[in-house]
């Protein structure tokens, strides 16, 4: 692949010109005709029974034009067990559901009428945890399931297990086991942009959304059947404007974009419901806290031999795609090194906490905290050094692990040698422990991830349709949706090496259910690779039309002709070099036979639907990666200095190197804030830190000197050789953090995040119990 | 009660009615169209609504309209070139891959400004705490704090307006 033109080059992102002059539209600077301001009355209580709501009041507010509860609306359940409802009737689970909402000409008279709605409530019994919601005689956060069937007890009926091998043979085989038990909490997307919607319906019941969701397809899905439990007939066109951060926060429809629509169909105007920071805060969905107990062990060669792992997540009190992140919890459960034994159990509890949903590494991060936090004290059983332990149990091409993934390209042990050889690592192990107050280490962790699409869903392809105009410019209508992280680049970057063009000359049209076509969603790191795989194979078809007919006009046999520059290039008579565009129009305006070089591809990767006894090659790729870190703890305050940061990834082929490394430096810095700093504080089901002031995210000031390292093994499954990056830079930050500490001061940290009292703590304990 | 005031905008005069309650992003937004400040918190904690009143980067959401009055406000409209080029800083970030999701974007490049108007040579140390206040959660910052290094030697070489 030494001829690419385009892919492969640090291309600027096509949109970034937009951006910096402040052009791009997000869904806050849309206006619509005639739009009116929606605002959402949340829970005053955390488990009630809503016994009264009086709007008398609030409709009287001059500019409000419905107040709407779900007493005078028709019922809409969403979620993946359909177990939420868009305006809560007769009952509320926890604090951010949704009681009433309101329509009014200003954004003033809307929250002046929210205040004059009275609701009276009659508490009732809550639990906080999985632990609380588990034992006997608990109150239960749902009387039925969705289809009315009753249910006796808090637990999801979600049959989220797997196992291969002999796990007790696997054991008794061990010469060393570790066993541990992790913690990790609430933690939230922060996209700048909120989240947002408007809402409008025409004259025949049609609806327009204005969105910024990452699932333009599913979502037009959702609220179709929004409209049919509102017995409304009308069709239904999803727009994206621009989309202000993703990070898996819009996977899912949220109550709020139903309550547009209900509003905007009761007053046949456009309405507009956009979050302020605090809503966003509390109303959208996090990353969902798990418990994890695991253990694992060793041969005396240090091979592994078994792992097993048990989890109970806290789902909140709905379900939405936070349930379902065992399924991709297992991928580095099961297959994350070579270990032949292994087994994957994982219980999902409503608690009357908020629910949660897909993150960024969905489960990835929080199992990979137990893997190789865990890994590191087997090392210490074994007499290991972490590095060499890891080294010899790396993944290799070709083997099928024991949930039965197919890996067609691994750089596992590259990304790890590279890792240890730029921390020096041999010598920064030999290093004695520090005695003074500050304490440096060094610690290492690795990461699975799919790369080529996930098939957790009936379907995880994408559409891409192509026209070439006279002008030899093109046109790609792609199903996949920019959310900032580069899509839109990339897929000009691939359609522009397939045909010869500049990316310039690629006009790519995304997020409009009307005219492009289907697609899961920019979900699993997925879009690179199946949008890019779409796009590819429909540059290809337009490429051989036109080949196919520069065959004929310029007399050359279709093996010497290619097309490059713009042109059809004859590479045996430069003579016959024909720019695109007269080609075109000769197609177009022929005297016979008129063409236009179109093509549609829809592209689904041939894996296996993760389901049943959860076997099965379900991504068409998968990536490693290793991050290596050198930190210093003091030891008087607890704080953790990172001083260097190793990343090092296998992305089969960097389409383009510098968005790439966006990728890796963005997710880094949003791992070590899930590693340092970032924690939904809950007390009893509220959240006690709704703004950037108490959340911790990391600034400007905080950013840490991440170095990427791309490992280019060109996956013979993904467009031009790549596999997804999106996710995987945050997946092993916490345990490479969490094992520099124990090198620097001797600690474990068994719980995110490990702030600077935590780890105070830890050594004051260390130090109690050496005395 | 509403007033108008009357302010410089991107080197314009500008009449504006506004509310006595309400913050220079609001008129901006509403009043005058400039919607590339951006709403991120509404409390100052983000950035994301950052302009420059006479020259000092300035978070629009708390900043009260009232006292715009007489004053010079450049917003990320106003900073590239009348022919549509773009500012050094504004290239910058396009070429330094220092834009993502973008809505910190316009704030952002105003911090930055600010920042090499008054100091045209800022280590990265420097970079890191002027652009503290700006919150991003696309790219880990490395690509942007790049971006203005690569800009302020632009600057120093070809002095820019």
């Amino acid at each position: 692949m030494a001829d690419l033109c385009t892919v492969g080059k640090a291309i600027p992102k096509a949109d970034a010109s937009e951006k910096v002059v402040g052009r791009t539209v997000y869904i806050h600077d849309l206006v619509v005709p005639g739009m009116l301001h929606g605002r959402i009355l949340y829970s005053e209580r955390v488990n009630a029974r809503i016994v009264a709501i009086d709007v008398s009041e609030a409709e009287r507010v001059p500019g409000v034009k419905a107040v709407l509860t779900g007493d005078n609306t028709p019922e809409i359940r969403f979620g993946f067990l359909k177990d939420n409802t868009a305006l809560k009737k007769g009952r509320v689970r926890q604090y951010r559901d949704e009681v009433a909402a309101v329509a009014a000409t200003t954004p003033e008279a809307a929250a002046e009428a929210l205040g004059k709605i009275r609701v009276t409530y009659e508490d009732l019994p809550a639990v906080f945890s999985p632990a609380e919601a588990l034992a006997e005689g608990a109150p239960r956060l749902h009387e039925t399931d969705a289809k009315g069937k009753p249910v006796k007890d808090n637990r999801l009926r979600l049959p989220w297990k797997v196992e291969a091998g002999d796990l007790a043979a696997g054991e008794a085989a061990s010469a060393f086991v570790a066993e541990g038990e992790y913690d990790t909490g609430w933690v939230t997307h922060c996209c700048l942009g909120t989240s947002g919607v408007i809402a409008s319906f025409d004259t025949k019941d049609n609806l327009t959304v204005h969105s910024n969701t990452q699932i333009p397809s599913l979502a037009k899905n959702d609220f179709l059947e929004a409209l049919k439990a509102m017995g409304v007939k009308g069709r239904v066109r999803v727009v994206n404007a621009a989309v202000g951060g993703g990070f898996g926060s819009k996977l899912d429809t949220y109550a709020y974009e139903y309550i547009a629509i209900l509003l905007a169909h009761r007053t046949r105007r456009p309405v507009k419901i956009v979050f302020q920071r605090e809503e966003e805060f509390v109303a959208t969905s996090p990353r969902q806290p798990t418990r994890i107990r695991i253990r694992q062990g060793c041969d005396r060669e240090g091979r592994l031999t078994f792992r097993d792992i048990s989890m109970v997540l806290d789902n909140g009190a709905y379900t939405s795609w936070g349930a379902t992140t065992p399924t991709v919890m297992m991928m580095p459960s099961t297959s994350l090194y070579r270990v032949p034994n292994v087994r994957f159990h994982a219980t999902c509890v409503y608690t009357n906490n908020t629910y949660a949903q897909a993150m960024r590494g969905y489960g990835t991060p929080q199992v990979t905290f137990a893997i190789e936090s865990n890994l590191d004290e087997l090392a210490e059983k074994a007499g290991l050094d972490p590095y060499e332990l890891r080294l010899r149990n790396a993944n290799q091409a070709g083997e099928v692990t024991p949930q039965g993934f197919r890996p067609k390209t691994c750089g596992h042990r590259e990304c790890l040698e590279e890792v240890a050889r730029r921390l020096n690592w041999a010598a920064a192990k030999a290093r004695p422990r520090s005695t003074g107050r500050k304490a440096r280490g060094v610690g290492l962790a690795c990461l699975m991830h799919v790369g080529g699409g996930a098939k957790i869903y009936k379907s995880d392809g994408c559409g891409t349709v192509i026209k070439m105009d006279d002008q030899g410019r093109v046109d790609v209508f792609s199903g996949s949706m920019d959310i900032g992280q580069g899509l839109d680049t990339v897929l000009r970057q691939v359609v522009a090496e397939t045909l010869g063009l500049s990316t310039e000359h690629v006009n790519l049209v995304i997020g409009d259910t009307d005219v492009c076509p289907w697609d899961v969603g920019v979900h699993a790191s997925r879009s690179t690779f199946v949008a890019g795989n779409s796009a590819l194979a429909a540059a290809r078809t337009v490429r051989d039309q036109i080949l196919a007919f520069a065959e004929e006009v310029l007399e050359a046999p279709r093996e010497i002709l290619s097309l490059a520059g713009g042109q059809v290039v004859c590479r045996e008579d430069p003579s016959k070099n024909t720019p695109l565009e007269k080609l075109l129009r000769k197609a177009h305006y022929a005297a016979s036979g008129n063409t236009m070089f179109m093509a549609a591809e829809f592209f689904e990767p041939q894996t296996n639907l993760l389901a049943g006894d959860f076997k099965g090659d379900f991504s068409a790729s998968y990536v490693w990666g290793c991050h290596g870190v050198e930190v210093e703890v003091d030891t008087e305050t607890g704080h953790v200095e990172i001083l260097k940061y190793i990343a090092a990834h296998d992305v089969g082929k960097a389409i383009n190197p510098m968005l790439l490394k966006g990728q890796i430096y963005g997710a880094g810095l949003m791992g070590v804030g899930y590693a340092l700093t970032e924690e939904m504080i809950y007390q009893e089901g509220r959240l006690k830190n709704p703004n950037f002031r108490d959340y911790k995210i990391l600034t400007a000031a905080d950013a840490i000197p991440v170095e990427p390292v791309l490992v280019e093994t060109d996956d013979p499954a993904g467009p031009f050789g790549a596999k997804g990056i999106g996710e995987p830079g945050l997946v092993p930050t916490a345990p490479a953090i969490a094992n520099a500490i124990y090198d620097a001061v001797g600690v474990r940290l068994s719980a995110l995040p490990m702030k600077p009292e935590a780890v105070l703590e830890a050594i004051l304990a260390r130090k109690t119990g050496e005395r | 009660m509403e007033q108008i005031l009357h302010f410089t905008v991107n080197g314009e005069a500008a009449s504006v009615r506004a509310r006595a309650d309400w913050s220079l992003l609001r008129v901006l937004r509403e009043g005058l169209g400039l919607t590339g400040a951006k709403e991120g918190c509404g409390a100052g904690e983000c950035g994301a609504c950052t302009v420059l009143v006479d020259g000092a980067a300035v978070n629009s959401c708390l900043f009260p309209a009232l006292e715009v009055a007489g004053r010079r406000v450049v917003t990320i409209e106003g900073l590239a070139a009348p022919d549509g080029r773009l500012h050094p800083i504004q290239q910058a970030f396009v070429d330094h891959g220092a834009v993502q999701c973008g809505y910190c974007t316009p704030g952002m490049v105003l911090s930055a400004k600010a920042l090499l108007d008054r100091s045209p040579e800022p280590d990265a140390g420097a970079i890191q705490t002027a652009l503290a206040g700006n919150i991003c959660r696309c790219t880990g910052y490395t690509q942007i704090i790049g971006a203005v290094q690569a800009a302020a030697k632009t600057l120093r070489e070809v002095p820019h307006g």
